[in-house]
């Protein structure tokens, strides 16, 4: 059972699952997870695209002799960690939460 | 500006020999302070799970930036411009990926090895046997890309022969992971990743110095010296197939590298693993923005004539600019700093390669997942030596050879072969024992296969010398032809019917063409046409693994998936 490795199994892997704490951190992970990886899979694959189907944009002079493609490129990087930050912030206030909660209930 | 033209890179130099006497000093007396505290299959594998989240993100940082992300991409910047950029982006797309799909995960439901997670509900043997077989592949080929590259940058910076360079890196290499385990390993690359981040900001600093603190003069420069298009993307993604597929293999082959998956397994738990991908993202970015600075720096600095012609593919473009800026003892700085981060590398390699066989093949294959500790721990140590010296070997077998294929093919089987099967493991109730199986060995033969197939082998290397023969043909045909042309330009200047021999120039260049066209035709073709198979085979991957899966119903493994499940979410049960 689920709880095996627990010292006090008070709980079926059914009545966790089914537990409404269990289902809204499960559900809410899911989402985020899946709505930050599309984000960054639109991010870099956008960026490819843009090489690919139009360089004259990326070629656009911002300032000088800066093209707009440099600071598209650095700020895919910094995006990218910026989602990680998002992850982090919630994982942190809001599953950590939900988390510690469940293991209570269920003596974990 | 100083105006030297005269470098010392590749001659012997005593600061870069200093500063590499102290890092190995220090990294050897981590290594016997860590083996004192090595005893259990724990400690070697995982450092005792007593890694911090900030530590282990070093770590991680340390693990993934190799030399060719340090000397490379400042390289591509310096010599091909914006295109280098495009690298850069690709080597780092992959860490939130991680971070969303597998951290958590993975240190809630596995041991030591990603295995671990892939076999959670099934069966252990075939799984752990396509596992490690895939882990095993993806660790050999990156270590003969690194010991070849190591060959080849050491005899660049020290003046030292490759075999030496080679026996150096494999011995320290050896001597680290033998005696130290993880816990060595991991301060041999969190010392990596300080000096690689501090040395590069330090060089970004005094390149920005010699600008005045302005991007804006250091582009303008580099447009004056190199025209606009240096400042815009160029040839380098012509395919938008190609770069779609090597998107993909970057991206979802950094969430499948065994050396980096094993690394979460080094934190006390899912909190600690998440927060670390956060930390590694952080510098891993930080550090590839910085070497659009240190490319763009060398080009304007140092100049392209320069770096090319030390290293014709740019790799020195770094440590000549910190020898224009620094010095000698910058240089010196920077190449023991170079040293650092293949040693680093190599022995997170070898330490997955060595829990691969062990406790995969070993442990689980053979021996049916009952053996002792000690045992354990006996082979993973003598499956390091054999592992050390398998890339000694292949490293000086390879040498001189073109092995630039061989990071793609890492990254290609990573992204086929490990990722697809975790992935699926982690997430889909319905996954088999069979979906498995067959997932991880059609991502692995499909992946290389096509590699063999594609432009980068089958032309460039396995009829090179066809290749070659064109093109000194066409070249002996456009020569001739320019010959005859420049012959008839003679003649029009004195005869009486220049239109006439205009018709013939033109007839000569209408002959040349189609003769051209003839021989072009004897050059060799790639089977499949792609430079990195990607698509195909992580996509292959898939949908093997979902076909198989869907065709045969594996109940006692749905059975354990709400077991997973909850341990997966929560940690209950998870590895302490």
């Amino acid at each position: 059972m689920s709880a095996k490795n627990s010292k006090n199994v008070k709980h079926t892997t059914e009545e966790i699952l089914e537990d409404s704490d269990f289902k809204s951190l499960s559900s809410q992970k899911n989402i985020i997870s899946v709505i930050l990886t599309i984000l960054e899979l639109v991010l870099y694959f956008g960026f490819i695209a843009l090489i690919a189907f139009n360089k004259p944009f990326l070629a656009s002079k911002l300032t000088g002799a800066i093209s707009i493609g440099i600071p598209i490129a650095v700020g895919t990087i910094i995006l990218s960690w910026v989602f990680t930050g998002i992850y982090i912030f919630w994982a942190n206030n809001k599953y950590d939460v939900l988390v510690k909660k469940v293991r209570q209930k269920i003596g974990g | 500006m100083p105006q030297t033209t005269q470098t010392i890179i590749g001659q012997f130099n005593p600061v870069a020999v200093m500063f590499f006497v102290l890092f190995v000093l220090t990294t050897l007396g981590i290594t016997y302070w860590a083996a004192k505290r090595t005893r259990t299959t724990k400690d070697f594998y995982a450092a005792g799970r007593s890694v911090t989240g900030f530590q282990n993100g070093l770590a991680l940082a340390g693990d993934y930036m190799s030399a060719a992300s340090f000397l490379g991409i400042a390289g591509l910047v310096s010599t091909k411009g914006y295109d280098g950029l495009i690298y850069s982006v690709g080597w780092l797309v992959g860490w939130p990926i991680i971070m969303f799909l597998i951290s958590e995960p993975l240190r809630n439901l596995g041991k030591y090895t990603f295995a671990d997670v892939v076999a959670y509900r099934l069966n252990q043997r075939p799984i752990r046997a396509a596992a490690a077989s895939g882990s095993l592949v993806v660790v050999l080929t990156y270590l003969i890309a690194q010991m070849v590259g190591a060959g080849t940058l050491i005899k660049l910076m020290f003046g030292l022969p490759f075999e030496v360079a080679v026996l150096i890196v494999g011995c320290l290499m050896i001597s680290y992971v033998l005696f130290g385990g993880m816990i060595a390993t991991t301060w041999v690359q969190i010392i990596k990743a300080g000096l690689l981040l501090g040395g590069a900001t330090l060089l970004v600093i005094m390149t920005l110095y010699h600008f005045g603190f302005s991007y804006g003069e250091l582009f303008n420069q580099a447009q004056n010296l190199y025209g606009a298009k240096f400042l815009e993307p160029g040839g380098l993604v012509t395919s938008p197939v190609d770069a779609f597929s090597l998107g993909l293999a970057l991206m979802f082959g950094t969430a499948g590298l065994p050396h980096i998956l094993m690394r979460f397994y080094t934190v006390p738990d899912a909190r600690a693993a998440r927060k670390s991908v956060f930390y590694a993202t952080g510098f891993i970015g930080y550090f590839y923005i910085l070497t659009v600075t240190i490319g763009f720096g060398a080009a304007v600095i140092v100049g392209q004539k320069i770096i090319t012609s030390i290293d014709a593919g740019g790799n020195m473009a770094g440590p000549l600019l910190a020898e224009f800026l620094g010095g000698n003892l910058f240089l010196g700085f920077l190449a023991a700093v170079a040293f650092a981060t293949i040693l680093a590398v190599v022995s997170g390699l070898t330490l997955a390669g060595a829990s691969a066989f062990s406790h995969d093949l070993f442990v689980g294959v053979i021996r049916r997942g009952q053996a002792a500790e000690k045992e354990e721990i006996k082979v993973a140590k003598i499956a390091t030596v054999g592992l050390g010296v398998t890339a000694m070997l292949l490293g000086i077998l390879f040498k001189g050879q073109n092995v630039a294929f061989l990071v793609g093919l890492t990254f290609a089987i990573a992204a086929s072969a490990n990722f697809p099967a975790l992935a699926m493991s982690i997430m889909w109730k319905k996954f088999t024992t069979k979906g498995a199986v067959a997932s991880i060995y059609t991502g692995l033969v499909i992946a290389t296969v096509l590699i063999i197939l594609s432009p980068t082998v089958w032309v460039d290397i396995v009829h090179k010398n066809e290749k070659t023969a064109v093109e000194k043909e066409i070249k002996a045909v456009e020569d001739a032809s320019k010959g005859k042309i420049a012959d008839f330009e003679k003649q029009k200047t004195v005869a009486k019917n220049p239109a006439e021999i205009d018709a013939s120039i033109e007839a000569e260049k209408r002959q040349v063409e189609t003769q051209i066209k003839e021989v072009k035709a004897g050059m060799p073709k790639p089977i499949f046409p792609l430079k990195n198979p990607g698509i195909y085979s992580m996509g292959a991957a898939f949908l093997v693994g979902i076909l198989f899966s869907l065709f045969g119903r594996e109940k006692e493994a749905e059975a354990k998936y709400n077991d997973e499940k909850i341990r997966s979410y929560i940690g209950i049960g998870a590895e302490e």
